[in-house]
């Protein structure tokens, strides 16, 4: 009935049903995004970009979002596409909106909102030194942090799982050390090491550290009896179920530790960098506050968040690659 | 490969004088054993069956290796049983089919764990075929029947060639009919490879359909109450006279056993 009332806003499909007509939503708010960009004059309170890179962002979206689903090859990756079409259409009216909060009528202060221009601007002009300067350093310094955390961490957590005296030693160590948050060993680690790059990989395997090894020593102590008793009765040698038994029955928790360690160590990262490590993409964002070009600071924020999206992305992926066994029997 | 021939020097166990005790939690003792006698020949199949409690794990995992006796000497061909190892399969009533591997690899894991996989790997097939899963090499655990899985279990203790295969009510957990078709594939696996075979079963009809010898256990303390010969010729029919008479014995022993001890034991 109702759909028959809003008629004009639905057409027919091939299939004789009823769908409506904004389907590509996303193409349409960037369209709107477009139009009031060009046609809105500026306020003139926030300092004009080179070029207007707005427009060309926003062409590109459009341009995106017209032809992704045109060009997705099969029907399931087009129902894939447009099934975040809401979402992309959310995502760019809110830009529209900041847009003309910012640029248009300027309603907040022009110092610490900057216009999306310049904040693109930045990340186009300053893209050398944010990506391969800043982002390499830190990413430098998370790698090395979180490989030699999570090693520390496995080890740690095989050895409590697996030896009664392991666990003696361990155990109080990990429950007294391991709460502590790593950044407030910062004012130690700033003297004891030699260098604040060594003291701030420190840190950041600490944070691994941690949560590894407890998830590692609990999901092997948790694993049934009984695999280790077949396991056994199938000729397997202590080093053996080790590696074959107890440690693959305990992935699904050593991943979940893993997971806790690396957001634990992106916060760590940018802690160290902002208060000790002078570079990286940290210690970027700490700089350009305290020269209040607010712009360059969005400009880190929006890099980190695609950087550490990207990690955690590419994590669930080795995670699901390394957990196919588990297929339909976990979901976090 | 095992010869098909019945070689009734492989295989023996020798149980003499075995007892076992448990601490009980109020700081007594649980007599789960107590001076138990058996040999088992090479070849032989041989059941284990009595009420809940009587002690019929508690033996399998002492010949298993899995649990020390408090007295007497296990044996497996005059060696003393001393641990787990591969000359004895294990099966229990739950496969714990390892998760994390396919059923290939589950089968596969006895010949790696003993580093002979890369000369025997042919033998992965020839096992998955015997227990009719040749097609689910690459399917994981989950995905399979309870009958298959208990099937992907036997193919995985029996790929090392033990000795001595040792099942715990390995279809407890199997319906009606499943169960009958995995008891004519036992002896199917059985009439090819020729090992030993003890099982603990709950079913006098199983226990009788299959063995050579039925021992029958009493608990408290657990022990060893009668051995019968099943003197019927295979391949066995389950309605009998024979068969019949058998199991209305077997019945009437535990029946009495349960009136001396706990409550009646119902089947
Ligand atoms: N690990 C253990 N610790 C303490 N007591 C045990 C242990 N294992 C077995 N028992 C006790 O030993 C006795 C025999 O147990 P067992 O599991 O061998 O019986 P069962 O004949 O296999 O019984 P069911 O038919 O129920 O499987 C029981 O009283 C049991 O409580
Ligand atoms: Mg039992």
């Amino acid at each position: 009935m109702v759909k028959h009332l809003l008629w004009p806003l639905y057409r027919l499909k091939d299939d004789y049903r009823l769908r409506p007509i904004f389907h590509h939503l996303a193409a349409w708010a960037a369209l709107l995004a477009l139009i009031l960009e060009i046609n809105l004059a500026p306020s003139g309170l926030q300092p004009p970009t080179e070029r207007p890179y707005l427009r060309y962002f926003l062409i590109v979206v459009l341009a995106l979002t017209i032809i992704l689903p045109l060009a997705a090859r099969s029907p399931e990756r087009k129902a894939k596409i447009l099934a975040k079409d809401n979402f992309y259409a959310a995502a760019i009216t809110l830009l529209n909106i900041l847009n003309i909060v910012t640029s248009k009528y300027t309603l907040i202060p022009a110092i610490f909102f900057p216009a999306p221009d310049r904040i693109i601007a930045v990340l186009f002009e300053d893209f050398n030194y944010l990506i391969l300067v800043c982002l390499f350093s830190s990413g430098k310094l998370l790698v090395t942090g979180f490989f030699s955390g999570a090693l520390a961490g496995l080890v740690t957590g095989v050895a409590i799982g697996f030896s009664k005296p392991a666990a003696y030693w361990l155990n109080p160590l990990i429950k007294i050390l391991g709460p502590i948050p790593p950044t407030a060993w910062i004012p130690i680690v700033l003297v004891a090491f030699p260098t604040t790059w060594a003291g701030a990989v420190f840190l950041i395997a600490l944070s691994v550290w941690f949560p590894t090894s407890v998830m590692t020593s609990s999901g092997i102590l948790n694993v049934q009896n009984a695999y280790f008793e077949v396991s056994s009765a199938l000729g397997a040698k202590r080093v053996y179920q080790i590696f074959m038994v107890g440690i693959p029955a305990a992935m699904p928790l050593i991943f979940t530790g893993l997971f806790s360690g690396a957001c634990s160590s992106f916060l760590t990262l940018m802690t160290a960098e902002m208060v000790g490590v002078k570079s990286g993409i940290g210690w970027y964002i700490n700089w350009q506050r305290e020269m209040l070009s607010y712009s360059n600071v969005y400009a880190g924020l929006i890099i980190i968040a695609f950087s550490f999206y990207s990690l955690i992305t590419l994590f669930f992926k080795v995670r699901d690659r390394v957990l196919v066994w588990q297929k339909g029997m976990i979901k976090w | 490969m095992v010869s098909a021939t019945l070689d009734t020097s492989q295989g023996v166990i020798d149980i003499k004088g075995v007892s076992k005790n448990f601490p009980h939690p109020d700081g007594s003792e649980v007599k789960a054993l107590s001076q138990v006698e058996l040999t088992v020949s090479g070849g032989e199949f041989v059941s284990l069956i009595g009420p809940s409690g009587c002690g019929k794990s508690t033996l399998l995992r002492l010949i298993a290796g899995l649990d020390k006796a408090t007295t007497g000497t296990l044996e497996l061909d005059g060696q003393t049983i001393d641990g787990p190892s591969a000359e004895r399969g294990l099966a229990f009533q739950n496969p714990y089919l390892f998760p994390w591997l396919n059923i290939y690899n589950n089968v596969a894991f006895g010949l790696r764990a003993r580093r002979v996989y890369k000369r025997l790997k042919s033998m992965v097939g020839q096992y998955l075929e015997l227990v009719g899963l040749g097609k689910f090499g690459q399917v994981y655990p989950h995905h399979l029947s309870g009958g298959m899985a208990q099937r992907a279990s036997l193919a995985r203790a029996l790929i090392n060639e033990p000795r001595v295969l040792l099942l715990d009510e390995p279809l407890g957990a199997l319906d009606a009919f499943t169960r009958m078709n995995m008891q004519d594939e036992i002896l199917r696996i059985r009439s090819e490879k020729r090992i030993t075979m003890i099982m603990v079963t709950h079913d006098v009809d199983e226990a009788i359909y299959l063995s050579d010898r039925v021992i029958i256990m009493t608990p408290g303390p657990g022990k060893v109450e009668k051995i019968l010969a099943v003197p019927l010729t295979r391949p066995r029919a389950r309605n009998t006279p024979d068969f019949l008479s058998l199991r209305s014995r077997i019945l009437e022993i535990l029946n009495f056993a349960g009136r001396l001890d706990e409550p009646a034991y119902q089947i």
